[in-house]
């Protein structure tokens, strides 16, 4: 038996399925800071502590964001990641790349950086794993030249994130990939200078099954929907009952609304528009039947957020519906006034889900110049907003 | 932990290359930093920032949240960009001896 040094890590290469340590050892091959890294995660794994360093200060000539800097806490042990930084390349919408544009981001990162990618980050960035501080600005140079950009990083807006939208599905009830761009292009400033307490996410999905998570992930998601009704084709509908498909199970009672009921008789799918909340379930279980409306916009959810301040929010409707087309005046104007509210009146370290809560939604509304409207309550029907006095609760138990 | 060269005095700064001592900042460290920092020649403005972080500083124990520097200052956040082209945090505090700011990637 040969002696491994990292046998540990060995562990996970074990199995038929792709490893990053696999794939760490192979840059470790052609690079001594792969290496470090390896052996520096083995020792993280043996002594059951992460050797990294929180945060660290470093960037490139006009930028505020876009690098996180990495330093590794034993330095003396491994001085190859001494200096370990990540760069986040901002991804392109939908994540439509040529391999000829995938080459040659890769041979950049070779020769500046560890080699080692992460594609994608959890924030949708194409993020580079490791270089030094004398490396980044030729990086980003070089980058630069064949048409990449830095994403986000800091207390400022992030890079802008969604599904694959129109280019890929027939469900997109906006182009996600369009407004992504033009998002990321409008609000560049706010993405290389960060001015903000704290960080802004935008992610857009171009329906209700939110394929981008954007509902969890974002403090202002953008959810494709409908304002006019579904599109029921009964006789597609027939189709599916009589082939053996079990609408009653699947659909009827999966409706969250109770909306849908199916009268066997008549054969036929009948629908409570006005109890519909377009949540897209009876949409992907029959696709060939149901259709989304066809006045198409989105929905805005505001406040998704992973703990910090306080615990982890989902996102709740702040406008129930919007149209979302070129050249996008309006949402630009709402994300324009939300951002500036936040900038204005969040702590250091607070998202805006947070300041809500902190504030009250008719403050926040009041200040961003919204009118308040049933559909912002975040819990609708499980929530009925009543106010028992002290006796009633002791008369009612 | 390393040092750089000011003039002949060894100065003790971070990884990130932040004064590990605020105090013992002064004009020839600013300038030597100036240098690291791309700041081509230190105007009346560079110093009218460089000031403001000290004195907020010293009163409060942290750097200004960036809102407050434009603010305060009158200067807009591109313009503290074209004065500090490595920006607010990693120039300007820089210059101004503060430690490095905190706050999250």
């Amino acid at each position: 038996m040969t002696d491994s040094k990292t046998p540990r890590l060995d562990e996970l290469e074990k199995g038929a399925w792709p490893s990053f340590v696999t794939e760490i050892k192979k840059a470790a091959a052609k690079k001594a800071n792969s290496q470090d890294l390896l052996d520096q995660l083995e020792l993280s794994y043996k002594d059951k502590i992460g050797y990294w360093k929180h945060g660290g200060i470093v960037g490139v000539k006009g930028y505020g964001g876009g690098v996180i800097g990495r330093y590794s806490a034993k330095a003396d042990q491994f001085p190859n990641v001494k200096e370990f930084h990540t760069l986040r390349v901002n991804m392109v919408p939908g994540f439509f790349y040529t391999t000829e544009a995938l080459r040659g981001l890769c041979e950049t990162w070779d020769k500046f950086g560890s080699g080692l990618t992460n594609m994608h980050g959890s924030t949708g960035d194409l993020v580079l794993l490791g270089t030094t501080t004398e490396n980044l600005q030729p990086c980003f140079d070089e980058l630069a030249e064949k048409g990449w950009d830095l994403g986000g990083s800091g207390g400022g807006l992030r890079t802008p994130s969604g599904c694959v939208g129109m280019a890929r599905c027939e469900f997109a009830c906006i182009d996600s990939m369009d407004f992504i761009q033009e998002v990321t292009r409008h609000f560049q400033d706010a993405i290389h200078r960060p001015a903000w307490p704290y960080k802004f996410k935008i992610k857009c999905s171009g329906c209700a099954n939110d394929c981008a998570a954007a509902t969890a992930r974002s403090d202002f998601a953008v959810i494709g929907t409908w304002c006019d009704t579904l599109k029921i084709d009964q006789n597609a509908v027939r189709e599916y009952v009589k082939g053996g498909f079990n609408i009653d199970a699947l659909v009827v009672g999966k409706c969250p609304t109770k909306a849908l009921e199916y009268d066997s008789a008549k054969q036929e799918l009948k629908f409570d528009a006005e109890n519909c909340v377009r949540c897209m379930n009876c949409i992907d279980m029959m696709p060939k039947a149901i259709k989304t409306g066809k006045d198409r916009g989105a929905a805005i959810l505001i406040g998704g957020k992973a703990p910090v301040v306080k615990s982890a929010f989902i996102g709740w409707v702040l406008v129930p519906f919007m149209k979302v087309d070129a050249p996008y005046a309006e949402i630009f104007d709402l994300i324009t006034r939300i951002t500036e509210y936040f900038d204005e009146h969040a702590k250091s370290r607070e998202r805006i889900g947070e300041l809500i809560y902190r504030v009250g939604m008719g403050n926040f509304l009041k200040g961003v110049g919204l009118t308040p409207q049933p559909q912002m309550v975040s819990a609708p029907r499980a929530n009925p907003y009543i106010f028992w006095q002290d006796e009633e609760v002791v008369k009612h138990g | 932990m390393s040092n750089i060269d000011v003039k002949g005095q060894q100065i003790e700064v971070d990884e990130d290359g932040f004064l590990v001592d605020p105090d013992v900042w002064n004009q020839d460290i600013v300038e030597a930093f100036a240098k690291l920092e791309d700041v081509s020649e230190l105007t009346e403005d560079h110093w009218k920032v460089i000031n403001y972080l000290r004195d907020y500083y010293k009163q409060f124990g942290i750097a200004p949240m960036i809102r407050k520097l434009c603010k305060d200052t009158g200067f807009s956040l591109k313009q503290i960009y074209d004065m500090f082209p490595s920006g607010p945090a990693k120039g300007a505090c820089k210059l101004a001896g503060l430690p490095k700011p905190t706050g999250c990637v």
